[in-house]
């Protein structure tokens, strides 16, 4: 199935679950620390993360800590 | 005796440190973990971008290492809804309440939306946020911010990056005299003098980045504003002479001997 990730299209597995995609952007091993996901504009929780299955079309944004004033 | 300058707190939160420091800009994380070190900061600001390829752990490893800190920001937001939303990024990412909110207005002077700023602030107060808006140095938002709930304010003293300093003392005299809240000087500081002048104002804090970051000696420009902020403060709480047209002696007058002009100096 497709959804849009970080404004880009991008084919995943079905019933991907957030915790699976973040794995797949090299995310793994990761305690979510420094990260969040929001899919279609809703903040989902790092508790979430492993439960939450995305669907065909939704717009998902991963977004990491980086150096900011 | 030894004096120090007192600390800061926002939110019921107290530290020693009066300085904050902003992450971005520097030119490799080392250089910015002993920069941050030198500074004495406690408090830190980060901020979030879009992951393409791996996990951002080193940035966050750094910082927690080091105890400090960490303040998201909402950098490049340009309405209250990206901001809003951003802010609750922030708040998952990174496992804070607290956030410094910038809506920018324009690419240029970066110069924060006030209409998108106290509508973002709002927002996030109700959410439960401790918001810190960076704000423009405008008596009257910085007091609109304050009343619906934000927990600091923070006026620029100059466009963010510009280092031009502290560019109307005047306004920034104003927010601090009205303001319940600590007043955190944010953007503008180019050098020490700059931050002092900042602290000596009356602002609780001062924020800066870049004028650490891209100093050609980050860590040594990190000393100087550590000792800058300490400097200002200390003498913000000392109370400094009234600015006199005149001359006024520090030496008594009286007491002083009586020559007689008509003997030579020659001896």
């Amino acid at each position: 199935m497709n959804i849009v990730l970080n404004g880009a299209a991008r084919e995943v597995q079905e019933r991907i679950t957030v915790a699976g995609l973040v794995r797949d952007i090299g995310g793994e091993g990761s305690d979510g620390r420094g990260m969040a996901v929001a899919v279609d504009a809703a903040v989902v929780p790092h508790s979430e993360w492993e439960k939450v299955e995305l669907t065909e079309g939704q717009r998902v944004e991963v977004v990491g800590a980086i150096q900011g004033g | 005796m030894t004096v120090d300058a007192t600390g800061l707190e926002i939110a019921g939160r107290r530290w020693g440190s009066r300085l904050i420091v902003g992450t971005g800009g520097f030119r490799s994380l080392d250089v910015m973990e002993q920069a941050i070190a030198e500074s004495g900061a406690e408090i830190v600001t980060v901020a979030l971008r879009r992951v393409e390829a791996s996990a951002p752990g080193s940035l966050v490893e750094t910082l927690d290492r080091a105890g400090l800190f960490l303040l998201p920001n909402t950098a490049g937001c340009y309405t209250a809804h990206d901001a809003v939303l951003t802010a609750r990024m922030a708040r998952e990412a990174y496992e804070t309440d607290w956030v410094k909110l910038e809506v920018i207005g324009d690419d240029r002077t970066l110069f924060p939306d006030p209409v998108e700023l106290l509508a973002a602030a709002e927002t996030l107060v109700e959410d439960g946020f401790v918001v810190l808006p960076y704000t423009n140095d405008d008596p009257i938002l910085a007091r609109r911010l304050e009343e619906i709930g934000c927990a600091a304010v923070m006026p620029l003293g100059a466009p963010i990056g510009s280092g031009m300093g502290i560019r109307n003392p005047y306004n920034m005299s104003i927010i601090v005299e009205q303001a319940g809240v600590p007043v955190i000087c944010d953007a503008g500081v180019g050098t020490a003098s700059d931050a002092a002048i900042a602290m000596e104002l009356g602002c609780e804090g001062v924020l800066m980045a870049s004028a650490i970051a891209r100093a050609q000696d980050p860590v040594r420009m990190a000393a100087a504003m550590r000792g800058a902020v300490e400097a200002g403060r200390l003498a913000y709480e000392a109370g400094r002479i009234p600015r006199r047209l005149h001359a006024r002696a520090s030496t008594a007058m009286e007491g002083r001997a009586e020559f007689h002009s008509d003997v030579s100096l020659d001896g």
